[in-house]
């Protein structure tokens, strides 16, 4: 994993580095060496941005304002953060998501107070729905203004209380150093997650004096990782006796950077692994006993698999209702082994037989030795039956899709095409809706940390913003952004930032002219009745036009319209290195994701194509689509519906 | 059935704090039947009393939940046979000299006291559980009740045996 500083480091003139015992043991270390300050002078914007320093952060994405500009003047002189200003504070938010995705590392944005806070209102809230570990840093109203309706104040800590792990006022400048310590433990330990730390600018004005390493104190937080050793041993005899199991795999196997142990327990055991939305790359597409991606629109051999288990190994996930359909017939027959490193996950939406709370990485290392005792005192189940069960669907049912009957473009093959030829070291992200879904599907990723999405809130607009962090964490990785044409236009003015701070990367817009998912539900349980979803990016007018968008911010812009020009687009895309390229690929906008278990159905229902439902009953049937959107009738919105 | 449960939250005493934890029962559903802060023997550390009417499977979600925030120190839940509990009541009753010793015959019977007299009214302090205050309140009901105010209920383990003792360094 690429580490690569955007900026080389000068050597510094502070006191030579000791070694580290103090802050924060997070899981890719921020820097090992740490260097000691004691009672330095200087003001409280000084202090913030020496604590961010000396902490490892090395970008940090934002746009300065009133409240917070007394720390953008030392960030100023600052050799060892970079400053990306970005263009919205969304894209500053979902940026530094990015970032941490794409290396484990903690994301940093910066807003000003008032709306600049707010904006970060989203990302915040999507980084705690996929626990990714970002600290978001606001200016507020000096402390005689708080609680006075002064300009630009909001109670940015009242409102983001329930969507970040911790939030925190800094009431004094000596406080600084080990608020930012303490936000950077807690977003990055235990289960990870936003830290909003919010600066009254007078804070940030006073003079103080720096300490560092700063000491935390959070007599609330021990989070446990290491597993109990019965419940591993339990969960080993479940497991080696089981005649039907799955490895039910989540984000958590990616943010315990499980993917090797992981590897190891599947190869042990021969258990079918299935990866969830959130866990694409933590155990490789290629491998054999990959059986795809469970969930509302995961592959019939994934769903039918959990549904006929008879013992389910969920590590690091969290049965979301996208994964499990209805939970009453959610895998009636299976047992359940449920490792998470947040006990409050544990039987939170199905009951576990054996809860194991502990990091992923120490309990699936810890399985596989127990695994493997196991195995020589009492042998194991044979798994031939279950595995010829789930060949022969994955035999009848393999992820496809058709070409459009109208002549154009279909949109599975461009993502099918872009995963090919970018292949397994490009790093993928997406927003929200049916190109997100084939991106999931139709590229095959190998690795951890290549495939990077908004998972539990559904944040359109995702991928721009996301892509540029990720290409700033990574900057040798080819990085894709896989977006829609709705999404497209929510974060697009990040191309922007990306032009002029010099940040390559690569955007398809799948542009149907459409908010294509919106309109595939309208499609199946509305009555083809397509209440506001045609965006007006195709035909004549093309408003807007996305290569003459793309140009306009910087970028080179390119388009495909048919089956011929997609490879050499994309190939060209790929031969540029030194400017973000953005490709409108103008797609049919009939093409829909399949399979798909409706919303309000249970999984067996799931259709692997229109009306044709392989697990029901044990055969194939053919249902009407009225009779599951009789079914459906509650659940109608679908970027947050039932 | 909804069961009753008294949970005993041990809490860093900092700002916002109570919104917190307030915040975290409004949005997981949970109604607070009774909330009661006060401090503790350490100086920065608070305790909540909650009382909390849900089944046992629910409860064992919002005490995670309410583990996961950051300035929860320590929740314990006092199950009412091994725990004293005990409400504060105040309580304004029409007392005219027709009736104020039968008034004061009830604040006999359920040793509250008269804390406050005037010609026309008696204001009443009880402490107990949540039962005897409201039957107190019952019988004092046919004089003419003019104003109740009311605390949180809390609670204490009974035996030697400190929850603090072990949260708290």
């Amino acid at each position: 994993m690429s580490t690569a500083t955007p900026r080389p480091a000068p050597a510094s003139p502070g006191p030579k580095p000791v070694p580290p015992p103090v802050p924060p043991p997070a899981r890719s270390p921020q820097p090992t060496a740490i260097r000691r300050f004691d009672a330095v002078p200087m003001t409280g914007a000084q202090s913030l941005v020496r604590s961010l320093e000396e902490i490892g952060c090395e970008v940090v994405f934002g746009i300065p304002g009133g409240t917070i500009l007394p720390a953008y003047d030392p960030l100023l002189d600052s050799t060892r953060v970079r400053h990306v200003l970005v263009r919205h504070e969304q894209g500053a938010g979902h940026a530094a998501t990015g970032y941490a995705q794409a290396t484990g590392k903690v994301g940093v944005c910066m807003a000003t107070s008032g709306p600049g806070a707010t904006n970060l209102v989203t990302p915040i809230a999507d980084a705690h729905m996929d626990s990714i570990p970002i600290v978001a840093i606001t200016g507020q109203q000096s402390r005689a203004l708080i609680g006075t309706d002064a300009f630009q104040e909001a109670d940015i800590t009242g409102i983001t209380m329930p969507i970040t792990k911790h939030n925190m006022l800094v009431y004094d400048a000596r406080d600084i150093p080990r608020a930012i310590t303490e936000a950077f433990h807690l977003a990055s330990t235990g289960r990870q997650g936003p830290v909003l730390v919010d600066i009254p600018k007078d804070v940030l004005q006073e003079q103080t004096t720096f300490t560092w390493p700063a000491e935390m104190k959070l007599p609330g937080y021990r989070p446990t990782t290491r597993p109990h050793g019965k419940q591993i041993r339990e969960a080993a005899k479940l497991i080696c006796a089981a005649r039907q199991p799955v490895l039910y795999v989540g984000g958590g196997v990616l943010k315990a950077e499980a993917s090797a142990e992981l590897l190891r327990l599947g190869e042990l055991t021969g258990i079918p692994v299935v990866t969830t939305l959130m866990a694409r790359g933590a155990f490789p597409d290629s491998h054999p006993q990959h059986v795809g991606m469970p969930g509302m629109h995961g592959t019939v051999a994934a769903v039918a698999a959990m549904q006929r288990s008879d013992l389910l190994v969920a590590l690091g996930a969290r049965f979301d209702d996208r994964v499990t359909g209805v939970l009453s017939s959610f895998a009636p027959h299976a047992q359940v082994i449920h490792a998470d490193i947040d006990p409050a996950e544990i039987s939170k939406n199905r009951r576990a037989d054996v809860p194991i709370v502990g990091d992923c990485k120490e309990v699936v290392t810890e399985l596989i030795d127990a695994v493997a005792a196991e195995r020589g005192e009492h042998g194991h189940a044979d798994l031939a039956p279950w595995w010829a069960q789930l060949d022969d669907l994955r035999a009848r049912y393999p992820l496809g899709y058709d070409w459009p009957a109208d002549g154009s473009l279909s949109p599975e093959y461009v993502i099918e095409r872009i995963g090919r030829i970018a292949g397994p070291d490009a790093v993928y992200t997406a927003g929200v809706g049916q190109h997100q879904m084939w991106a999931a599907q139709f590229i095959s990723y190998e690795k951890p940390r290549s495939w990077l999405n908004s998972g539990g809130l559904g944040t359109m607009g995702f991928a721009v913003p996301a892509a540029m962090g990720a290409k700033m964490a990574r900057p040798d990785a080819v990085v894709w952004a896989i977006d829609g044409d709705g999404c497209f236009q929510m974060t697009n003015q990040e191309l922007a930032t990306c032009a002029i701070e010099g940040i390559p990367i690569k955007v398809a817009v799948i542009n149907n002219g459409n908010l294509g998912m919106v309109r595939q539900w309208q499609n199946l349980f509305y009555k083809e009745r397509y209440s506001n979803t045609d965006l007006g990016t195709h035909g004549s007018r093309r408003i807007p036009d996305f290569k003459l968008l793309a140009e306009a911010m910087g970028c080179v812009g390119l388009r495909a319209e048919s089956r011929e020009e997609v490879d050499l687009v994309i190939k060209h895309a790929m031969e540029i290195d030194d400017q973000p390229v953005v490709i409108d690929f103008v797609v049919g906008a009939d093409a829909q994701v399949w399979p798909m278990v409706a919303a309000g159905t249970g999984n067996s229902e799931i259709m692997a194509a229109r009306n044709i439902r392989p697990l029901f009953d044990g055969d194939e049937i053919v249902a009407g689509v009225d009779e599951i959107a009789a079914v459906t009738a509650e659940a109608q919105n679908p970027q947050g519906g039932n | 059935m909804w069961e009753r449960h008294t949970l005993s939250v041990l809490v860093e005493d900092k700002p916002g704090v109570l919104a917190r934890v307030s915040g975290l029962f409004s949005r997981r559903g949970f109604n607070i039947s009774s909330l009661a802060v006060g401090p503790t023997e350490h100086p920065e550390v608070s305790r909540m009393t909650i009382v909390v009417d849900v089944d046992d499977f629910p409860l064992e979600q919002v005490t995670k939940q309410l583990n996961k925030l950051i300035h929860v120190i320590k929740i314990v839940e006092l199950e009412p046979a091994a725990s004293v509990q005990r409400q504060l009541l105040l309580v304004k009753v029409r007392a005219d000299p027709g009736v104020r010793s039968q008034v004061l015959e009830v604040v006999e019977l359920f040793r509250a006291k008269a804390v406050d007299v005037s010609p026309e009214a008696l204001t009443i302090e009880a402490t107990g559980t949540a039962e005897k205050i409201a039957a107190l309140l019952k019988n004092l009901e046919p004089y003419g009740v003019r104003e109740i105010v009311q605390s949180g209920t809390i609670a204490v383990g009974r035996g030697p045996r400190s929850i603090t003792a072990t949260a708290v360094r």
